[in-house]
């Protein structure tokens, strides 16, 4: 029963690092960038929408609506500032620009909010420790929101772009610019879209650190790395393949945090390095298997 | 006012020049053929008018608008509509997607009227372009563009690496089109299908323009001289 | 195209500048008997960034290989140093041994952390990093965050371990240097150039990218090690918070991106800069490190071959000998134009190019 309550547990913290790594994966999968202030966006979020609803003396919820318009503000001025400039200097300099925005976020939010570490979980009222209990297995309700915000969004996002014509002028416009653009495809348009999608998505992660854990300026990090490693154990550019990569680092993390505290994060990067050395060494290159993914995700 | 205007179009790929000092008008219904060797421009022209090549110096008149410096989906939206060279399809989207993300204006054509126009695309709506033959791939760019309802056409290479057969059906569109009055410029090299379908052709060689008149008034022997640049002679 | 043209190597200004060069690192080792413990001390930490933006430029200009966990090497040296001073190894012997116990780490990682793609060996390194710093962690003497010290430098007097370390310090700095200047004068180096000019057509011409790759990032790890090795005898004090912290790898980029990527001067510049802008702004804390993000970006975005890569370009500087010169006979060498053509940007006057038969 204790494992089962750990691995119940994993699960669900799955379901966060699977919504905190849906951006990552959209973004990648459409612009090809990986964008390395991920993490450090997701904490921005969260900054953002506690500054709001405090200071607008509204609940969290209404801080939440507020927010991601902003981060999809946010992500229109992302894509024509620093990713779309980048993108025509090679592999090499998006990785380096949005290295040093993450840089520029952290030490921004330090130096206005200061090395505190927050959390709403005393504005959320009950539901931050509201559980159903059956039998010993304990079930959060925040947790299983979170888990539910993110099937939505990867679900949502799927029909989106399987169904909507902007969902396939986003498909188009990612497997061949300038083939999209000969087909009246405003480009430019459908990437700016693109980029503030993925930063509603960040803005929720960040609202779902922020409601089940604690943040701080340079939580960033941290943050970028889990939602890094749930993208690859899952499948680049694949949306279930997140979730399910999602899970396995919620699981290996519950796991090994139930042997040895220590053991948690220490688990979870090394399930990830088996899951990569066994994908190199099974399916040859692994740029040959982004091209068959490539192919699955549209 | 002709539907499109070329005026002293001047294009280059790095320091090659591709086009030189290029002039000519377009009337409406027209559908003017373009043929030349491998390298004489063709393929820069066409894409220097749908927007996808930014021409050195010149102008691109359509519909008396200056259109030069637009870019490619603005003048999709304004009528221009290219099927490039190779075909250019998306290949992870499927055949159905790929003619619905292409709609953009109004106007006789939607995806019932292209379907009917390209029979060969109804049995594989489903399948992903990259999967598909070259001759159906040829019929879904031909459809991706008919989307977007043109009133210029471009069509660039219909028959590249495609079989005769294929070649058959590709081109069984083209008579369609013309009684559905879109305006077309045909690049081909296969100079006798090129005469039977156009109503004016031009003749290109090394980025100009060596010989250009309507399709009756030319004959084989005065084309396959400029095409091969032997007796070089202007429009 | 019948003009004769010759190939060369050293022109008159790399001699000059190298033995400059040469004999600026012999001055070098006498500074400890001139200057005081304060400058000592600061030309200390000048090797280490030289070491990081040069190891990090060899990494990411020459190999193509962005990583964002060099932090990993630079706190494994200085985490070996510790081990093998404890285990008995004279400390400056486990210090440079530590080194080269990152150099080894790489060699068994680069075996499949190589084989990712751009963005994800980026990241897929900075996760090693987090990994090896909680084990790290995890080792009795390193007792947790709280971190431990080099003892064995205690035995030093203050001012033989100053200038020990500063000698440590210089001669990690000149023999990592000197190493990647020889290995890209070779076979190696030349196909290293390639790949950073155009990887995939490397590869068609039977340049060994892999090999190349690794060769790079083995060195750049043996830099970093060096680096932290170095940075673990002048502070002593070892917490694994902060050794294998990402500020290093920011830094490193900073300085390789300021100084111009992709050459072999531009880094040291950068280095050098970065040097003086901690100086005169490292006191402002927060606002110094949203500087250095501020100018990664500006410099990423805006003019990404940096500013020895843009004074390269614009007047045909090439202090050190790593590429060749071609000179046309009877033609200024700043009009070579129809030569070897090359694309958009004008091709600057004194070209490189690649041996590769």
């Amino acid at each position: 029963m204790f494992w089962l309550n750990q691995i119940l547990q994993g699960i669900l913290l799955g379901g966060y690092y699977a919504l905190l790594a849906a951006g990552l994966s959209f973004l990648f999968g459409v612009m090809r960038v990986i964008n390395l202030a991920h993490g450090s966006l997701a904490v921005l979020g969260a900054f953002i929408m506690m500054v709001v609803y405090q200071a607008l003396g509204i609940s969290p919820l209404g801080g939440l609506l507020l927010m991601l318009p902003i981060m999809a503000l946010l992500g229109v001025a992302l894509q024509f500032l620093i990713i779309e400039p980048s993108l025509k200097g090679g592999a090499l300099v998006p990785l380096l620009a949005t290295f040093g925005l993450a840089l520029i976020c952290d030490n921004v939010l330090f130096s206005i909010f200061g090395a505190d570490t927050r959390s709403f979980a005393a504005d959320i009222g009950t539901l931050s420790y509201d559980s159903w209990n059956i039998g010993s297995l304990y079930i959060s309700k925040l947790a299983c929101l979170v888990f539910a915000v993110a099937l939505l969004v990867l679900g949502g996002t799927q029909l989106l772009l399987s169904r909507t014509q902007i969902g396939r002028r986003i498909r188009a416009t990612a497997e061949d610019e300038d083939a999209a653009r000969l087909s009246g495809v405003d480009t430019r348009l459908i990437r700016a879209a693109t980029t503030a999608l993925a930063m509603v998505m960040v803005g929720l992660a960040g609202a779902a650190l922020g409601a089940s854990g604690s943040f701080d300026p340079y939580a960033g990090g941290p943050q970028l790395l889990y939602a890094f490693e749930a993208v690859v154990i899952g499948g680049t550019g694949s949306l279930w393949g997140t979730l399910i990569g999602g899970i396995v680092l919620g699981v290996s993390q519950g796991v090994g945090g139930a042997i040895n505290t220590h053991l948690s994060q220490i688990a979870g990067h090394v399930v990830f390095l088996i899951v990569l050395i066994a994908r190199l060494y099974q399916g040859g290159e692994i740029s040959a298997y982004l091209r068959r993914l490539r192919v699955r995700f549209a | 006012m002709s539907l499109l205007h070329i005026e002293n179009l001047k294009a280059c790929h790095g320091l090659l020049v591709a086009l030189h000092d290029l002039s000519f008008s377009m009337e409406p219904g027209e559908v003017l053929g373009i043929v030349g060797a491998n390298g004489a421009g063709k393929s820069t022209l066409m894409r220097s008018i749908a927007g996808a090549h930014r021409p050195a110096q010149g102008r691109i008149m359509f519909r008396g608008q200056d259109v030069t410096r637009l870019s490619a989906h603005r003048r999709v939206r304004g009528g221009i509509a290219l099927v490039p060279e190779g075909r250019r399809l998306f290949p992870g989207i499927n055949v159905q997607d790929t003619l619905r993300l292409a709609a953009c204006r109004k106007g006789i054509w939607n995806f019932d009227s292209v379907l009917e126009v390209l029979p060969q695309l109804k049995p594989i709506l489903k399948r992903q372009a990259g999967l598909l033959s070259g001759g159906q791939q040829q019929a879904v760019a031909i459809g991706r563009a008919l989307m977007t309802n043109p009133e210029l056409l471009l069509l660039d290479e219909l028959s590249l690496g495609l079989s005769p057969v294929a070649v058959e059906g590709v081109y069984e569109a083209l008579p369609k089109l013309r009684q559905a009055g879109t305006t077309i410029i045909l690049v081909e090299q296969d100079l006798r299908r090129a005469m039977a379908s156009v109503t004016r052709l031009i003749c290109m060689l090394e980025g100009r323009i060596v010989l250009s008149g309507a399709a009756g008034t030319l004959t084989r022997e005065a084309v396959m001289d400029a095409y091969f640049g032997l007796n070089r002679q202007t429009h | 195209m019948t003009e004769t043209y010759k190939v060369q190597r050293w022109t008159s200004r790399s001699i000059v500048s190298t033995a400059l060069i040469a004999a600026l690192q012999f001055a070098l080792l006498a500074a400890p008997f001139v200057f005081s413990a304060n400058v000592v001390d600061h030309l200390t930490t000048l090797f280490v960034y030289v070491v990081l933006a040069i190891t990090w430029n060899a990494l990411a200009g020459y190999g193509g290989l962005v990583s964002v966990g060099q932090q990993l090497f630079f706190g494994f040296g200085a985490y070996g140093a510790i081990r093998l001073s404890q285990a008995g190894v004279p400390v400056y012997a486990a210090l440079a041994l530590g080194g080269v116990g990152s150099a080894v780490l790489a060699l068994i990682v680069s075996s499949f952390m190589l084989k990712l793609r751009a963005g994800e060996f980026a990241i897929g390194m900075w996760v090693l990093a987090a990994l090896v710093q909680l084990l790290v962690s995890l080792d009795p003497i390193i007792q947790g965050a709280t971190g431990t010290s080099l003892l064995a430098l205690n035995s030093f007097a203050p001012a033989a371990r100053r200038a020990d370390t500063y000698w440590f310090g210089l001669v990690a700095m000149a023999g990592v240097a000197l190493l990647l200047f020889l290995l890209l004068r070779s076979r190696l180096g030349a196909a290293m150039q390639a790949i950073r000019d155009n990887e995939e057509a490397a590869r068609s011409v039977g340049v060994r990218v892999q090999l190349a790759k690794r060769i790079m990032f083995v060195l750049a790890a043996l830099g970093a090690g060096m680096a932290g090795a170095v940075w673990l005898a002048t502070s002593i004090s070892f917490q694994p918070n902060t050794y294998f912290g990402v500020q290093w790898t920011a830094y490193m980029i900073f300085m390789t991106l300021v100084g111009g990527i992709g050459t072999f001067e531009g880094p040291i510049l950068g280095a050098v800069l970065f040097f003086a802008v901690e100086a005169a702004f490292g006191a402002e804390g927060v606002w110094y490190l949203i500087g250095i993000g501020a100018a990664a970006v500006g410099f990423a975005l805006l003019l990404p071959q940096g500013i020895w890569g843009w004074m390269e370009r614009r007047y045909a500087l090439r202090l050190l000998p790593v590429g060749y010169v071609l000179k046309l006979q009877g033609v200024d060498a700043g009009r070579q134009h129809g030569f070897a053509r090359r694309s958009v940007p004008p091709p600057p006057a004194a070209m490189r190019i690649s041996e590769q038969s």
